[in-house]
């Protein structure tokens, strides 16, 4: 290999590349949410099946990931945020990102069927769909309302970790589903009022650049008031209990008082204090959902000794 | 022409290579995993042995 040669591939992909294409944060958060989903259903699974399940429930994940990145190299190039990102950084290619997106999201798809059941296949050919075409195709650079629709895709691996074990869809699912659901705008629109990107640049209608600050602030506090009926209702179901309903009422009330400090004040407000309120109710957003989670898989533990539950 | 000294880009390949072997390795254990729980599954079902067989025997009585 001659220097002329070796400076022709300085950009080539290493393998960090690859699992950068994966969107790894948001895989870690699919992997917990699945991992509850399937631990907190009535139906026991065999640990190793269990485990093989949300290997390939992440790894579907990590394909619509990839997808993303394919299909948003461009507006991904014009946002400080998303720029070194393996597509719009030259590392990996976008038919390369492509390939890898696809092959890995029939490889989960037709995996997921083999290991558990079709239900849980057929939930995540749908979420993988959902993701990478509704959203990222369609609704990303159409409307304000992306992030609320396309919530949906993140919602989903629960509900999918659910199907594994029981091949079924509940009520409880199908909250645990709307509870990540009505979760997801609020906390996306408190990162946008704090967070100076340039969507407008890359024609993407965030709601912050579409309706402005104010109504941003408005739906925020909407969003957080929605979810309070879907958390304590989650708790009144068979997965539910005391300890997660004590923990939910206590987040609920944490969580609506932070989206009233954001209501409550103006740009001129959040630009003085550095964007405190807004920062606040961000990171407690991350807690909210966690800790909504871990009183479910706390309540399955103490299930399994006969205290916890209804 | 021969190479005279490793580049930075050969240590990434390696990275490269190694992470896939790892990767598809890790696949096949679970492919096989996943196999031997099903099969003995299988097995449990067909023969009434394992933790089974007191309620088939339950309910042959």
């Amino acid at each position: 290999m001659t220097d002329a040669s070796v400076m022709e591939h300085e950009d080539e992909a290493g393998f960090g590349d690859y699992v950068a294409l994966l969107k790894p944060r948001v895989m870690s958060l699919v992997v917990f949410t699945a991992l509850v989903g399937l631990l907190v259903a009535p139906a026991g699974v065999h640990p190793v099946i269990g485990l093989a399940a949300t290997l390939f429930i992440a790894v579907g994940a990590g394909a619509s990931g990839a997808l993303n990145m394919w299909y948003d190299a461009d507006i991904d190039a014009m946002m400080r945020r998303t720029r070194n990102r393996p597509v719009p950084a030259g590392k990996v290619s976008p038919k390369e990102a492509f390939a890898i997106g696809i092959t890995l999201s029939v490889m989960a798809v037709i995996m997921l069927a083999l290991t558990t059941n079709m239900v849980a296949a057929a939930l995540l050919a749908f979420t993988i769909f959902f993701y990478a075409v509704i959203y990222t195709m369609w609704l990303k650079r159409w409307t304000p309302q992306n992030i609320v629709i396309g919530g949906a895709a993140g919602a989903f691996p629960p509900m999918i970790g659910w199907a594994a074990a029981t091949g079924d869809i509940s009520i409880e699912s199908i909250l645990m589903f709307a509870l990540i659901f009505i979760w997801t705008p609020p906390h996306f629109w408190a990162l946008a009022l704090f967070m100076k990107e340039d969507y407008s640049k890359a024609g993407v209608p965030m709601l912050t650049v579409t309706h402005g600050h104010a109504t941003t602030r408005r739906h925020v506090l909407a969003y957080t008031l929605l979810l309070v009926p879907v958390s304590l209702g989650l708790g009144l179901t068979g997965i539910g209990g005391p300890v997660y309903l004590a923990v939910a009422a206590v987040l609920n009330l944490w969580f609506v008082k932070s989206a009233l400090d954001i209501f409550r004040r103006d740009e001129a407000a959040a630009e003085a204090d550095g964007w405190r309120a807004e920062k606040a109710f961000f990171r407690l957003s991350l807690y909210y959902l966690f800790l909504h989670f871990s009183a479910l898989l706390v309540e399955a533990a103490l299930r399994s000794f006969d205290m916890g539950g209804w | 022409m021969p190479i005279a000294r490793e580049h930075e880009l050969h240590h990434r390949r390696l990275g490269r290579n190694v992470g896939l072997a790892v990767s598809l390795g890790a696949f096949v254990l679970v492919v096989l995993a996943v196999s031997m729980v099903k099969m003995r599954t299988e097995i449990e079902l067909l023969t009434g042995a394992g933790d089974r067989a007191p309620a088939v025997a339950e309910q042959d009585r």
